[in-house]
């Protein structure tokens, strides 16, 4: 078993929830329900657009430049990195996962997508096993790995082999979450084409 | 110096939370893939079984985990369960809304409240076995 270092730097208490970011996340998210419970095709087709584009973004942007990127920085480079980014992902990729998903359902609901005699139903079928590719992987292994590294940059003397094993994990991730969102966009526009 | 968490041997919990979130996600699916239609009940069944199953599997690997840390466990599972618990409300409300009824309200219900379990434990599970005792 290999060890930590009793010199290693000592960490600088940050939050791993930036509660600044909670209201505008209630917003947003009563904002998506009061969309739904109006049946509003305006701010479901802003919510399903905008979240999505972002979320797609954020995905390939992460995964693709990001990623690599962190790879190659030191371990100290990446802790200072994560300290900063992990806890406003937090906040950000559920929120507009949930806008673009409950905004989508609900469109799909309104233009017949969900019906099974509805010749474009099975791409919505297939939508829906890659969100659920997505989930998987960003529940089971993703956002666990997020929170456990935001935990360990707390302590007063972070192990730089948990955080390097944890950010290996947020970065393979976010490559299968991007190959994802590359499916999905394929998909999407193959459904209102 | 002091030893280094990575190598800790532990059940693998993640492993089987993925796999019984696998489960709930094909079983929401198969389901969804129906709508409005009602989808087999059986097939639903066996899948809304198989990802029960696994979530008590684990249930019990972790009972038997020694020199664990609990306190953070349970921390980090209260604050997921609470996101999730609203979360997995406003997917019930969905159903609810859009005329789900029935067997097939029974099925998603509970899926869903798999759903909600599985994930803290796997979040509090990821954060407490790097956690010194």
């Amino acid at each position: 078993m290999s060890a930590v270092a009793a010199d290693a730097p000592v960490a600088q208490p940050f939050e791993i929830v930036p509660r600044k970011g909670l209201p505008i996340v209630a917003l947003v998210l009563v904002g998506v329900v009061v969309a739904i419970a109006r049946d509003a095709r305006w701010g479901l087709v802003f919510c399903h657009v905008v979240g999505g584009g972002l979320w797609t973004g954020i995905d390939l942007f992460v995964g693709f430049v990001i990623g690599p990127i962190l790879r190659s920085m030191s371990v100290p480079a990446r802790i200072e990195f994560s300290k900063r980014f992990m806890p406003k992902m937090l906040l950000v990729l559920p929120t507009i996962v949930t806008m673009t998903l409950a905004a989508g359902f609900q469109l799909a609901r309104q233009d017949g997508f969900l019906d099974t005699s509805n010749p474009r139903h099975a791409w919505v079928v297939v939508s829906f096993c890659v969100v659920g590719v997505m989930a998987v992987v960003a529940l089971a292994y993703l956002s666990p790995a997020n929170v456990a590294v935001l935990f360990e940059l707390r302590k007063p003397q972070p192990d730089p082999r948990v955080v390097q094993k944890l950010m290996q994990r947020f970065v393979y991730t976010t490559g299968i979450t991007g190959v994802m969102q590359v499916a999905t966009l394929v998909i999407m526009t193959r459904l209102v084409s | 110096m002091t030893e280094s968490l990575v190598d800790r041997n532990l059940p693998p919990v993640t492993e089987i939370g993925a796999a019984a979130m696998v489960a709930v996600a094909v079983g929401v699916i198969f389901n969804a893939a129906y709508l409005p239609k009602h989808a087999p009940t059986s097939v639903a069944v066996a899948l809304l079984v198989v990802a029960a199953a696994l979530e008590l599997t684990n249930a019990f690997l972790l009972s038997r985990i020694q020199d664990f840390a609990w306190a953070r466990f349970k921390q980090v599972a209260g604050w997921f369960l609470l996101a999730y618990a609203v979360i997995a409300g406003m997917i019930e409300y969905a159903f609810i809304y859009d005329d789900t009824r029935g067997t097939q309200l029974v099925i998603l219900s509970l899926m869903l409240a798999l759903f909600m379990l599985n994930v803290p434990v796997l979040a509090a599970f990821t954060v407490a076995r790097y956690e010194r005792v």
